[in-house]
């Protein structure tokens, strides 16, 4: 196959591997719309690499047609770390999953967020595990009944947007399985973003945890409670935009509003805006929409460019080992 | 093996030419007794003797001043013959306050030498040693030859031209010590004022203060007058083989090893780490390197650490990581995965005292057992150990070409002790170094993830970037055939006697198992692996003058071990193997062998003395002595019975 780059269509980029995912799992309509994106980004297919770790999300990479490796139970971030450093050349994406990403892997998710490594991190949020067989994860509702927690979860859940915004990622956004042109286009922003992009995408499991974006994906009350963020654009929402956002500057908490007639107080959206992107982060529940679409960005050095401009500075002279050797004290014995 | 100590009856001072000397500098951790050895050790190796240093510092960063456990030792073992340890007991010990002569007098020989600070013998020095009295005038110093000088007050006076103030002037004292020991060893100050120079350039009244204070210690020791019997000794110099040689500690010799490595493999190098003593310093001294083909990372934990390093092996670079026993049983799943995917990857383990946090500025070799089984699933790997400072630079190529060769994950073993020991090291002629050049695969229509070469049984190493080869890898097991995730149960054990036979197959690719002192067969053979060389040798060598006939064999390749050893160790009646844990090679030997092998295991934080091998070889002959007596006369009264 050397079909130059505009030609290649979806096929090229997908694996000859069986799927092995459960019907009607979320994970089809994902990979479908990452394997249609690929010819749209100008990268040659050989600079893709694929990296996950462990669940149902990290199995992902096998059906890409691209480089792929499919690690440990979350150290992909770790991974493709190394990956980067070792080949910055290379377009690096991290395929993980709540448990994998937030649960076994927090650690490295933190860090390399705030390293601001450059490549995209997949966050498949169905905020329960699947591949083991439906416990509760650091994302589910607290009373969410499983195999392991059967009178309900006591654990507070985590926020993974607001988590990685409190990381200090440069790139935080948040989409919906099934909205492929909404997806399409937010992992294409993450794309272009120089750092660490972070995509959360809501996610269904129709095993363990079916409906839980209910509200936020179904058709009929998705309008009131999804609002579709756009830089320098008022907050509004509802079927016909009747409902908006306000900031509450006492309280410094979002309200609810009608748009008409309080057209000035509605929140513009800033993607520059920090304080405000945490604010939309955590906003969902009964009476608010979740936001999706571009939480935040900033423009930031990354790690691995950084980490080349220091390689570059001390290699100006080519280093030679034999004057290694022989640096500082040495003497001669001679026969 | 119970282990006792020789005393090696050794009263070095007695004679104004003597053969080797111990000496070792012990203060307070601010006293700058590390300065003073490394400059001491310098000018002993140009003076010509051969040497081994050893620094042995306390775990507190900043101890309270003259505590127990803040005392900051360094230790020079250095003679006219080959020296390979930092010696069993001291010649001379230079004691900077109380608790450094507390901690360390039990160590001295009859009739050794002290030098004191008695300036530093206050009420409240001595309290903080726990002396009830001031041992300087209780006459519990009377087996030893002491010098009792008020070295605060010489260093004052020798450097109040400069007008350092108080404190500032009391920090010349290690060197003023230092010169009166130069002087004792009539061991050249120039070097050592050269190196001061270049130390304080920019802070040049400090540079001429100190070298006032060494010049003063020099010459205090020419004209004070002193106890009797000491004087200036010669050591003759020793006869080494011609060439450039250098000073070198484990580290170093290991971070340039893994230099070298990239140079022979053409491959370039990730470093990931995170920071744990004692293997910190790898990290510092590469970091430092990366005009070579290296780059490092300190990661955010030990798992990240590795990770990174087969991320970067996966991406065509050879991923290098490196801790200590605790970090290394937190890469165990990582380190497992690289076995799986087989992909290069060299783990450095600088082993210290466990378990757990343990003794983290002490040695010990305890994870040898870790190395050989610590993993998940049926997961083998070549294990390789160093066995001296210098060694640790041909291991560390060697790790790198199994590594590359093989596509596996290596371990590299060495401990605390050869991290920060030093030795005089002859400079290799890197021109004669054999190239292993790694083959990155490049041919688009040959290729599939589960390619390898039939005599290797090495896997293909394909680099993302390379256009037509995109493929996956990944911890589920894969098809033998196609390199594809296979649940088949067939193919699984096909997989894993692969792995297997991988591992074991590098016996054919390492040097045959060479006996390093002695006889290929015979009475005994000691046994070694990693830092023990050094005592183990010395302690043959002196049997082996007293006519016992006695072997060292030094076992560098753990897994696999060479295809001759087990032969080769059924040609000894006996076999013993001192380690620095409570018997691990000895059970893999006598597990693999079925020999009847004899551990001598000392975990004490320290390493072996000569004295307690050799006590060991005296036992064991003894005992075999003792069976042989019993044989003879049964044999005897068989044959009155027949007759």
């Amino acid at each position: 196959m050397n079909k130059p780059l505009g030609k290649l269509t979806l096929k090229d980029y997908t694996s000859d591997q069986e799927v092995r995912w459960c019907p009607g799992c979320g994970d089809y309509a994902i990979l479908k719309t990452v394997q249609k994106l690929m010819p749209e980004l100008d990268v040659p297919r050989e600079n893709l690499v694929f990296v996950s770790g462990i669940g149902c999300s990290s199995r992902f990479p096998y059906y890409m047609n691209t480089y792929g490796f499919h690690t440990i139970h979350g150290r992909a971030p770790a991974i493709a770390t190394g990956v980067k450093l070792a080949n910055p050349e290379l377009d690096v994406w991290v395929i993980t999953g709540d448990g994998d990403g937030f649960s076994i892997g927090g650690n490295h998710m933190l860090h390399v967020l705030r390293r601001n490594v450059n490549l995209q991190i997949l966050l498949f949020n169905n905020e329960i595990y699947g591949l083991t067989k439906g416990q509760y994860s650091p994302t589910s509702q607290p009373g969410t009944r499983s195999p392991s927690s059967p009178e309900g979860s006591i654990d507070a859940p985590l926020s993974p947007c607001a988590v990685a915004l409190g990381s200090g990622a440069t790139f935080v956004s948040r989409s919906i399985d099934t909205e492929a042109k909404h997806l399409t286009a937010v992992i294409k922003r993450a794309h272009e973003h120089h750092g660490a992009s972070f995509v959360e995408i809501l996610q269904n499991c129709p095993i363990y945890n079916d409906g839980v974006f209910e509200q936020v994906k179904n058709k009929k009350t998705a309008a009131d409670f999804r609002i579709e963020l756009t830089h320098r654009q008022p907050m509004i929402f509802g079927k016909e935009g009747e409902k908006g956002i306000r900031l509450n500057r006492e309280t410094l908490e979002l309200e609810v509003i009608q748009s008409a007639g309080n057209e000035d107080q509605l929140l513009i959206h800033d993607e520059t805006n920090k304080v405000q992107a945490q604010l939309l982060a955590t906003m969902g529940g009964e009476h608010f929409p979740v936001a999706v679409g571009v939480l935040y960005r900033e423009e930031k050095a990354t790690f691995v460019d950084e980490a080349y401009s220091q390689l570059q500075k001390a290699r100006g002279t080519t280093g030679s080992l034999d004057k290694l050797l022989r640096s500082g004290h040495t003497w001669k014995v001679s026969n | 093996m119970k282990l006792a100590e020789e005393n090696l009856g050794e009263h070095h001072l007695d004679e104004k030419e003597v053969q080797d000397v111990v000496v070792r500098f012990a203060g307070d951790s601010g006293d700058g007794m590390q300065l003073t050895g490394a400059n001491f050790t310098e000018a002993t190796a140009l003076y010509g003797n051969d040497l081994s240093t050893f620094p042995d510092f306390p775990a507190e960063i900043r101890a309270p001043a003259g505590a127990t456990f803040g005392v900051s030792a360094f230790q020079i073992y250095f003679g006219s013959e080959d020296v390979t340890t930092s010696g069993d007991a001291l010649d001379v010990l230079v004691a900077m306050n109380p608790a450094a002569l507390a901690t360390n007098l039990h160590n001295l020989v009859d009739g050794g030498l002290i030098i004191v600070d008695s300036g530093a013998f206050s009420a409240k020095n001595l309290a903080k040693a726990k002396y009830a009295e001031n041992p300087l005038e209780d006459g519990s110093l009377d087996a030893y030859r002491v010098m009792t000088i008020d070295i605060s007050k010489q260093v004052l006076e020798a450097v109040e031209p400069y007008n350092l103030g108080h404190k500032a002037a009391l920090r010349c004292k290690n060197m003023w010590t230092l010169g009166l020991v130069m002087w004792l060893f009539d061991r050249d100050r120039n070097p050592t004022i050269a190196s001061l120079g270049a130390k304080f350039a920019k802070q040049p009244e400090i540079a001429e203060a100190n070298i006032a204070a060494l010049n003063a210690g020099h010459a205090y020791g020419e004209t004070a007058e002193l106890p009797s019997g000491v004087h200036v000794y010669r050591v003759p110099k020793a006869k080494v083989a011609p060439g450039t040689y250098r000073n070198i500690t484990g580290t170093t010799a290991l971070a340039w090893g893994l230099i070298a490595g990239s140079e022979l493999a053409e491959v370039d190098l990730l470093f990931a780490s995170y920071p744990i003593t004692p293997a910190s310093s790898l990290l510092h001294e590469l970091a430092k390197r990366k005009d070579f083909r290296i780059n490092t990372f300190q990661a955010e934990d030990e798992i990240a650490a590795v990770c990174a390093a087969i991320g970067a092996s996966f991406a065509g670079t050879l991923g290098i990581t490196s801790s200590a026993g605790p970090g290394i049983a937190l890469k165990a799943e990582g380190i497992a995965l690289a076995a799986a995917t087989e992909l290069p990857l060299v783990i450095v383990n600088t082993q210290r005292g466990g378990p757990s946090t343990g003794l983290p500025t002490k040695t010990e070799q305890s994870d040898l057992n870790m190395a050989m089984f610590g993993r998940h699933g049926d997961t083998p790997m070549p294990v390789i150990a160093t066995s001296t400072p210098g060694d640790c630079f041909d291991v560390a190529i060697e790790a790198v070409r199994l590594a590359t060769r093989y596509m596996t994950p290596v371990m590299l073993l060495s401990d605390g002790y050869l991290a920060n020991a030093a030795e005089p090291w002859q400079i290799p002629d890197t021109s004669q170094f054999e190239k292993f050049p790694v083959q990155h695969h490049h041919d688009a229509g040959t290729f599939k993830p589960s390619l390898r070469d039939n005599k290797t049984l090495a896997r293909v190493w394909a680099k993302p970037g390379t256009p037509g080869m995109e493929h996956r890898i990944g911890g589920i097991e894969r098809s033998f055939e196609t390199g594809d995730i296979s649940y088949d149960p067939a193919n699984h054990q096909i997989m894993t006697d692969l792995r297997r036979d991988k591992v074991q197959g590098i016996a054919a690719d390492i040097p045959e198992q060479e006996v390093c002192l002695g006889e290929t067969s015979g009475r005994l053979a000691v046994v070694g692996w990693g830092s023990t060389f050094g005592a183990i040798h010395q302690a043959v060598k002196r049997a082996r003058k007293e006519g016992v006939a006695v072997a060292h064999i030094h076992i560098r390749y753990l897994s696999p071990f060479p295809a001759n050893l087990g032969k080769l160790l059924s040609q000894f009646d006996s076999v013993l193997v001192p380690e620095m844990n409570t018997g691990q090679l000895v059970r893999l030997l006598r597990a693999d062998f079925l020999i009847p092998a004899e551990g001598l295991n000392k975990v004490a934080g320290q390493p072996f003395k000569i004295g307690e091998i050799l006590a060991a070889i005296h036992q064991q002959i003894a005992a075999m002595d003792a069976v042989e007596d019993v044989e003879d006369v049964e044999n005897k009264e068989d044959k009155e019975k027949v007759s």
